[in-house]
């Protein structure tokens, strides 16, 4: 048990020290520039004197993409179920899904910014619930659509209404294709969270102090801030995996 | 309640597949009839139907021709009141639901209160004999155990016809053996009729009061062979063995092979 639990891990690890070692060995070597690539040493020294900073801007990040990430899925799944219900409503719903997630956040976040105004958080929630839909919408979907034949079989000797039949088998039958759409939605929800940003509005997330130290030419801190995006992102997908591990145990291997 | 003398009245029962790869007469002009409490098996080679036959007496499909009658009514209405339980050849189990929880799925379908359900479940689970697997998941259960708690399912309301497609069919031969001998104690002590979908001549022969030999292309009734064994209470591992049992067993292969055969004919060897 220990010993896989160390050999799960020790990889990732040794791969990231190597990693590591290797871009320092590369930036002092090679006399690289700050602003092209700022060395290990030189992030983990600004990381230090901002921790406080970094910590409170991924909060906020972190909150924007939480709210964005649960109102973009509660609706995303409730829409699924429409459209699994009724024919016209996916026909209605599904190039809508398609659309949107296409739809460039470079597009999407200052039109947002200009409705709701800049002080607002609400601009960048919207960001993260648009990106966030079309994956778990695309996969309930289909999750709702793959009922086994022997289970359609079961209800209809059972003459089960299709409310029952919803209950018993469709939605419970669905979840691990809902998992599987929040997996990808997760890290999405992050980096939307991050980028949408960019597009000004309130400074107090990783995107916005990521673009500000890198405009006062302060490459190393910007870096620091792009390790909190990272862990943040981490996070997300992290606690994602383990909530689908808890729900989804019961359907066995 | 009395229910009528005849669970399944085929008369004339004809099915057509249309497909874009043209059509496929599954079955043709087949009559039979099984009468309350009586055990029948339908066997013959692949395609020849029975899964078809099965499905139309369960109201899964609708005939394409004849006249399909299940305890006086129109299958529909059977499947409505509840009248058969049916198992697959998967188990088909809810994965995501106990096996106790399996069991009362078509209890709660049909309203049956919590606590009448849970006592249900368990009786049913201890006759299959799976007691202490009432909060197993499915998966945790070996192929075997998923049909039997199948078979409670297909149980749980009582019904008095059961509909049974090659249920044993991926089970290997001790285990399959030893559910023969389980379902006719079951199939006896609960005096329902039973259609089994089966490939074993032996198995047919071992649980059936009568086995209905089907050949293919089109799907059709080739013979009847009654089979007098003991009665299904009283029939035991021994009679494998038995005389009796060989030459119904002989009489069902020639028929299957389509030695020149009267439609229906009998076998008694006592
Ligand atoms: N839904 C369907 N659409 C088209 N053709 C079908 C359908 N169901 C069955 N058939 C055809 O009807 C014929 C009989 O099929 P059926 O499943 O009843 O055979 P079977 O006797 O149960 O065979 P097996 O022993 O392999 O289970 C086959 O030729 C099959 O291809
Ligand atoms: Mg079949």
């Amino acid at each position: 048990m220990t010993a896989a639990l160390a050999r799960r891990w020790l990889a990732p690890a040794l791969v990231g020290v190597v990693g590591l070692a290797l871009w320092q060995t590369l930036v002092v070597a090679a006399d690289v520039k700050p602003y092209l690539l700022p060395s290990p040493t030189a992030i983990a020294e600004q990381l230090g004197q901002v921790r406080p900073l970094v910590w409170s801007a991924t909060l906020a990040t972190g909150a924007n993409a939480l709210v964005g990430m649960l109102a973009g899925s509660v609706t995303a799944i409730l829409a699924a179920l429409l459209a699994a219900r009724s024919r016209s409503v996916d026909l209605l719903l599904s190039p809508t899904a398609a659309a949107v997630s296409v739809m460039p956040i470079v597009a999407l976040a200052p039109a947002l910014n200009t409705m709701f105004g800049t002080t607002s958080n609400t601009p960048r929630r919207l960001v993260v619930a648009v990106v966030v839909f079309a994956p778990v919408f695309v996969t309930t979907l289909r999750g709702l659509r793959q009922v086994q034949p022997v289970h359609r079989d079961l209800l209809r000797a059972y003459a089960a209404t299709p409310r029952q039949a919803a209950r018993t088998v469709t939605v419970p039958g669905a979840v691990p294709h809902v998992f599987s759409g929040l997996r990808v939605a997760s890290a999405t929800a992050v980096v939307a969270a991050v980028v949408a940003e960019y597009f000004g509005g309130l400074q107090n997330g990783l995107g916005s102090r990521i673009t500000a130290a890198a405009a006062n030419s302060a490459y190393a801190r910007a870096w620091a801030f792009v390790l909190g995006a990272i862990l943040l992102g981490l996070t997300f997908y992290v606690v994602t995996l383990a909530l689908e591990r808890v729900v989804t145990r019961r359907h066995g291997g | 309640m009395s229910t009528p003398a005849t669970a399944v009245d085929a008369r004339g029962v004809g099915k057509v597949f249309e497909s874009r790869s043209g059509t496929v007469t599954a079955l043709q002009d087949v009559h039979l009839t099984v009468a309350a409490g009586e055990f029948v098996s339908l066997i013959g080679p692949s395609g020849c139907g029975k899964s078809t036959l099965l499905r139309l007496v369960a109201d899964l499909e609708e005939p394409t021709s004849g006249e399909l009658v299940v305890f006086g009514k129109p299958p529909r209405a059977a499947r409505e009141a509840g009248d058969y339980g049916i198992t697959f050849q998967q188990a088909g189990l809810l994965p995501w639901r106990t096996v106790s929880a399996n069991v009362q799925l078509p209890l709660e379908l049909h309203g049956v209160g919590r606590r009448a359900r849970a006592m249900r479940a368990a009786e049913l689970l201890a006759l299959v004999g799976l007691a202490e697997f009432a909060d197993a998941f499915p998966h945790q259960l070996s192929g075997g155990m998923q049909q039997r708690v199948a078979i409670a399912r297909a149980l749980a309301e009582q019904p008095s016809l059961l509909l049974m497609d090659e249920p044993f069919g991926a089970l290997d031969e001790m285990t399959r053996e030893h559910l023969q001998t389980e379902l006719l104690r079951i199939s006896a002590s609960s005096g329902a009729a039973v259609l089994f979908v089966t490939h074993s001549i032996p198995e047919a022969v071992y649980l059936s009061d009568r086995v209905v030999v089907m050949s293919a292309r089109p799907g059709r009734i080739s013979g009847i062979v009654d089979v007098d064994l003991a009665a299904a209470a009283d029939r035991t591992e021994g009679l494998r063995e038995d005389a009796a049992f060989f030459a119904a067993v002989t009489a069902v292969r020639e028929v299957l092979h389509g030695a020149p055969a009267p439609a229906v004919r009998g076998v008694d060897v006592r």
